[in-house]
Formats: structure tokens, C-alpha cells, sequence
């Protein structure tokens, strides 16, 4: 079972395991500890002995999968007449994804903090010299390649977007994308005077005011940040809170 | 989150450790971690992860020796004021569930 699972987690996969935690009668012949594994698209692995407790625990967990949460439920317990047992589903979902376009210096300060936060972080530059693997050798991955090229078909609502060139030759093609794709942050930096001027281009490109709010600029909480570091303390700090917001 | 603990855990089956997982099954008021919050404890004592803010991890820690030793899963209930059970008590007022399995 821990095979399985490992194998799930190591390749992105979203995957759930129901297991059996506690049951109301001791003579209950469902041993404590049986577990079932569920994956995003309905398959299971192994069972909790029971067909009917599986079916219902299977549907728990996918829903549980959906809404990306963890939580011990009680069922009738199949085996005994009056009994419940008490189920615990636990979900594994791939990680967030920091994408960071452009190889600049607080790209290479936000690698490091996204990482201890839990993101897979993501370096996107068209320039190789910014982005080389050397310079970013703690990314989990460096994409040398035009922005709109790169993240075509690559974000998702586990994705976040940190635009950082200042360049509307880099950034623009990455806002598009983004603007047009479920990513759950979007954030942009640059001065209120710059990201002005990037809404106007925006606008004239076609998007609406709507969809132009998604953008967080200037990017990052409010915190007085003035070195790198603190640049990145600041933007993880609003990606956090968008994060758990619901 | 799991992750954070794997190549713990796989380091240790490497060598030849059986391992238990100790996980927050259920919080009730403040608690320092999250459902879903985990802790590994190899045969030999090594410890990946926590379960709380230090406040349970050495009842945890021993419950995972005998788990191991015995092969049988257990839940564990830490409260305020349980001293029953378990000789430790949750500063924060709260009370937690901890399974702790023996990893197959």
C-alpha cells in the first residue's frame, strides 16, 4: 500500500487513502488499520473489507479530493447490528506551482522560500543568460523559452503566477496566458505607475476590467520589503493568503 | 504533508527499519497542526516530522515503538485533561486524535 502511495505522490498524482481508525464494538471483525487507496479519477486499491463500506468511503474520498480536504467521517459499521465505524481519509494532492517569469534577482530569492512553503517552483525566462540552470540550481525546474510559450496548457487552479521582468516583452505574453488560464494568483511587479501603464495595455489587448482584477500589482503584501528577500517575503506572504482564501 | 517525510521514511526502509506513522486524525479548539499533520518514527529512533507543537511527540514517540513492535494500529486521544491514558496534556487547551500505524 505505502508503494502505491509513494508512487502516487511522487508523480503528481491526486490520491486519497480511506483507512479504518477506530470501530464502536471490539468484536467487530473489520481489523483497525485496513486501508483503502482512492485515486482523483475514481480507481481504488486495496479495500477495508467490506464492498459496501468501500463503495461509500470511494465516494467520500473523491469528493474529499475535490474539495482538498482531510477528515475522519463515521459509517455504519457493516459487521455489527447497532455499531459505526470511524474512517479516516486523508488527501495527497500535487503541489502548487510557483511559476516565476524571469530569471531576476528576486526569482532567486522566492526559489528558496517557495520551496520550504511546499511549491514546485518553476524559473521562465526567454533569456538563457538569466535563466540558466547554474544560476538557479534549487528550482525545481527552468523553462528557457518565451513566457506564452512556456505556460500554455501548463496552469491550473494549483497554479501561481509571479511576473517579474518588468518588461512588457516578457510580462504581457505572460499575463495573457495567465489572465486566460483557471491560475489561482496572478501577480505582477512594478510601481503603481507601471502596472498603470501594463492595465492600459492590457485593456487594449482586450481584456476587461474583470478579468484585469485578478492581477495583484504591485505585487506582495504591504510589508515596507526593500531588499530581495524581503521582495519575496512579501509576495509568498500574499500567495499564502490567497491560498487559504475560499 | 507527507512529502516532507518521504525521503525520511525511504532512507530508513533502506537501511532496514520498520517505521510506524504516527497522523492527526482529528483536532478539537486551538491545536498547533493541522489534520493530516504527521510524524515517522523508525525502529532504531529516528523521527521525521510532529504532530503538535512538541506538547504530545514523546507520548507519540513511544506509542510508535509499540506499534512497530507489535504490528497492531492504535488511535490515540490527547486532551487538556486527560491524564488517564496518557501522562501529557495539550497547553493550548485543545484535545487530538493521533493515528498511529505501522507502515506496510
Amino acid at each position: 500500500m505505502y508503494t502505491a502511495l509513494h508512487e502516487a505522490i511522487i508523480q503528481g498524482q491526486a490520491v486519497a487513502t480511506a483507512t479504518l481508525i477506530a470501530r464502536a464494538s471490539e468484536d467487530g471483525a473489520l481489523p483497525i488499520g485496513t486501508k483503502m487507496l482512492v485515486y482523483a479519477d475514481g480507481r481504488t486499491s486495496g479495500s477495508l473489507g467490506d464492498p459496501g463500506l468501500d463503495r461509500r468511503a470511494r465516494e467520500d474520498s473523491m469528493a474529499l479530493l475535490e474539495a482538498g480536504e482531510n477528515r475522519s467521517l463515521e459509517y455504519a459499521d457493516p459487521r455489527s447490528e447497532s455499531g459505526s465505524v470511524q474512517i479516516f481519509i486523508e488527501t495527497f494532492l500535487p503541489a502548487p506551482e510557483l511559476f516565476m517569469i524571469g530569471g531576476v534577482h528576486i526569482a532567486h530569492a522566492l526559489v528558496p522560500l517557495a520551496k520550504v512553503l511546499g511549491f514546485r517552483t518553476v524559473i521562465v525566462d526567454a533569456r538563457e543568460a538569466f535563466a540558466s540552470q547554474e544560476r538557479f540550481a534549487q528550482a525545481d525546474e527552468v523553462v528557457i523559452a518565451w513566457p506564452d510559450e512556456a505556460l500554455t496548457g501548463r496552469l491550473s487552479a494549483n497554479s501561481y503566477v509571479a511576473v517579474l521582468t518588468h518588461d512588457p516583452k516578457l510580462d504581457d505574453p505572460a499575463l495573457h496566458v495567465a489572465l486566460n488560464s483557471k491560475a489561482r494568483y496572478i501577480g505582477a511587479l512594478g510601481s503603481l505607475k507601471t502596472h498603470n501603464a501594463r492595465l492600459l495595455r492590457l485593456r487594449e489587448a482586450g481584456f476587461n476590467d474583470e478579468q484585469l482584477t485578478r492581477i495583484y500589482g504591485p505585487i506582495g503584501l504591504s510589508i515596507g520589503a526593500k531588499t530581495p528577500a524581503e521582495i519575496a517575503l512579501s509576495i509568498l506572504a500574499q500567495i499564502v493568503q490567497v491560498q487559504h482564501q475560499e | 504533508m507527507i512529502s516532507e517525510i518521504l525521503p525520511d521514511i525511504d532512507r530508513w526502509l533502506a537501511r532496514g527499519d520498520s517505521v510506524a506513522i504516527a497522523t492527526v486524525v482529528k483536532t478539537m479548539g486551538s491545536s498547533p497542526r493541522q489534520v493530516g499533520a504527521k510524524m515517522a518514527v523508525s525502529s532504531t529512533g529516528s523521527i521525521a516530522g510532529s504532530v503538535s507543537g512538541g506538547c504530545i511527540e514523546g507520548a507519540v514517540f513511544e506509542a510508535c515503538q509499540d506499534v512497530i513492535a507489535s504490528g497492531r494500529a492504535r488511535l490515540l486521544h490527547f486532551g487538556v485533561a486527560d491524564e488517564t491514558a496518557w501522562e501529557v496534556g495539550l497547553a493550548c487547551g485543545g484535545t487530538i486524535d493521533v493515528f498511529v500505524e505501522p507502515l506496510r
